[in-house]
């Protein structure tokens, strides 16, 4: 029951802390003083307690595709504000501050490809925008990428990071659910392999949509996994909720996930499961 | 008129209503001749009724939606359809009463109809879970649409909740993989579907069951990503912003249509739906039927392809130049 333990401090510390820029990095979950290119070199992860740092979209595309290649597709998309949503800040004043802290267009980077040689179609979602909520743009760009899939007859990986549907888009946003999962319905008939890789966290609109059609699911370990957050279950039912609830280890516990893979290992995984299904 | 069974900018209009069935009454009673009064103040409160439902807040819609008197599924299926026979259970796990569903006829003609129920009184709510799904009933849904699409009958869905069920069995169970699933097959079922929003449509718990070839919505229903509440406690970290975030989530039927996701406004009855039960319902049968009419003349590769690019063409987007 050891994980329980740590996935519940993991899940509580990740929430707050991203990836340092110093020399010298702390361990958000275990305090681990690591000198920073150790940590790069180990992907990440801290040597001591496995803790995955959340890291950005590129590091991932470095660390999964064969040269850190991506033929990137649809980068130029582009929100809009359909709803002219305003909070404590207008919607395109957001994006425009997400846009230059993480030098991204949107919350998803997605094109081809390829793994150890197997060509694919691929997306990863980047949690430094706006918590990687899926607006129109997501879901443009995620239905892209399985349109590619189809075109070219190639599998279909996506990695993804998100805290749900883009509040902000509205009703625009939760048909991003029905737009992505109609397309994965087609990309089923067709007998195409698609790989959901799900990492911290990865709940919500997106979790109730592509990232669970995978025809198998990998997750990182400890991450936060679900449909509900865990503080609206907690204010629903009105109890504290189990140790290492909504965690990688609970839905592969439950049934929900095939397999927790330490990121160092995620590249040989997928390599391995991409040949167990080419026809 | 019961206070908790009416909102507040109803009230001017029940207690005027409320007089004016007091004068019938005292004129039945009596010799004295009111008629004249009678229709003064009875154009007088369709006036008032008037002014107030033109000019209703997105806030004051969602009230409507969530009106205690509202009609529910089962009293659509009542007024509308005859010889309904229920089916119960997902065949996993357990028979969900947030849904219920089954075989029934509309003018003659055999439908599935399936739709979210919440409950009246107190009982009946919490049998109901006051309309909010665990993933049993997203997997019982989908166990009766796949028995519609064998038997190749139409699928009617009504959706009226608050949302998914958030608690420790839906997660465990996987509400998530479950409506992720059910937005998957429900896209190529090979039967027409038809959607109804006709009370409130909170985000995944609605879409659930709500992949179809027409979506309606009620003049006075909301379908949005998140409750106003929830939307509210999120952003304005306050969830008594809920007026505020109604506006701001643009998630009426009227909005619905300018952004292009719904097909068609079913107009309420003069002070909405829980005015006049039968017309409301003979209203929304027209309507259905209607759109099966249309529907079952398709080709099913043409009905599959334009259900679809109706969600394929769903998102507002630009592409930079630079
Ligand atoms: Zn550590």
């Amino acid at each position: 029951m050891e994980w329980f333990k740590k996935a519940k401090e993991g899940l509580a510390r990740q929430e707050k802390k991203e990836i340092p820029d110093g020399l010298w990095s702390k361990c958000t979950a275990c305090g681990e003083i690591i000198y920073t290119k150790q940590l790069e070199a180990n992907c990440w992860i801290c040597p001591n307690c496995r803790f995955h740092f959340r890291i950005a979209s590129q590091k991932y595309i470095n660390m999964i595709l064969d040269d850190g290649a991506l033929e990137e597709c649809d980068a130029n998309l582009e929100s809009l504000d359909p709803l002219k949503f305003k909070d404590s800040k207008k919607y395109p004043d957001r994006i425009k501050a997400a846009q230059a802290k993480s030098g991204l267009k949107d919350a998803v980077v997605a094109g081809l490809g390829s793994i150890n040689g197997i060509k694919i179609s691929f997306a990863i979602m980047d949690f430094n925008f706006v918590g990687g909520s899926m607006g129109s743009v997501v879901g443009e760009k995620i239905a892209r990428a399985i349109e590619r899939s189809l075109e070219h007859n190639i599998p279909l990986i996506i990695v993804s990071c998100s805290g749900g549907a883009r509040m902000q888009e509205g009703i625009l946003s939760l048909m991003q659910l029905a737009k992505t999962s109609a397309l994965l319905a087609i990309l089923h008939q067709k007998q195409i392999p698609y790989i959901s890789v799900l990492t911290n966290p990865t709940t919500a609109g997106v979790m109730a949509s592509y990232a669970s059609l995978g025809d198998v699911i990998i997750a990182e370990p400890q991450a936060l996994l679900g449909f509900a957050g865990p503080r609206v279950i907690q204010q629903t039912i009105g109890q504290e909720l189990p140790p290492g609830f909504q965690s990688s280890e609970f839905f592969l516990e439950k049934g929900f996930l095939d397999k927790i893979v330490d990121r160092s290992q995620l590249r040989d995984t997928l390599t391995l499961l991409l040949k167990y299904f080419q026809r | 008129m019961q206070d908790k069974l009416c909102l507040e900018f109803e009230r001017p209009i029940l207690e005027l209503e409320k007089k004016i069935s007091d004068m019938r009454d005292f004129a039945a009673g009596s010799n004295i001749q009111l008629s004249e009064e009678i229709s003064s103040l009875q154009s007088k409160v369709n006036k008032m009724r008037e002014e107030i439902f033109s000019s209703l807040t997105r806030w004051q819609k969602v009230q409507l939606a969530r009106h205690p008197r509202r009609p529910h599924t089962l009293d659509y299926i009542e007024l509308m359809t005859t010889d309904f026979i229920e089916i119960h259970g997902d065949r996993y796990f357990a028979d969900d009463k947030a849904l219920v569903g089954g075989f029934a006829k509309l003018e003659g003609r055999p439908v599935l109809i399936v739709g979210q129920q919440k409950g009246r009184d107190t009982k009946q709510k919490l049998l109901r879970n006051f309309g909010m799904m665990h993933p049993e009933g997203y997997r019982k849904a989908l166990r009766l649409f796949k028995l519609a699409e064998k038997f190749n009958k139409p699928i009617v869905i009504l959706i009226d909740t608050p949302g998914a069920y958030p608690g420790i069995g839906a997660e465990e169970r996987g509400q998530a993989e479950a409506i992720a699933r059910n937005l998957r097959e429900m896209a190529v079922l090979t039967v027409p579907i038809v959607i109804v929003i006709i009370g409130e449509g909170a985000s995944g718990g609605a879409l659930g069951i709500g992949i179809g070839d027409k979506i309606f919505m009620l003049e006075y229903s909301w379908y949005s990503v998140i409750s106003p509440e929830g939307c509210s406690a999120i952003l304005w970290r306050d969830a008594a912003q809920a007026p505020q975030a109604a506006e701001a989530l643009k998630l009426t039927a009227d909005d619905l249509m300018d952004l292009q996701i719904v097909d068609k406004i079913v107009k309420e009855p003069p002070g909405g739906a829980h005015n006049d039960y039968k017309s409301m319902a003979t209203s929304v049968k027209n309507e259905i039927v209607s759109a099966l009419d249309e529907l079952q003349t398709l080709p099913q590769d043409q009905l599959l392809q334009n259900r679809l690019m109706k969600f394929r063409r769903m998102g507002v987007f630009r592409i930079a130049e630079d």
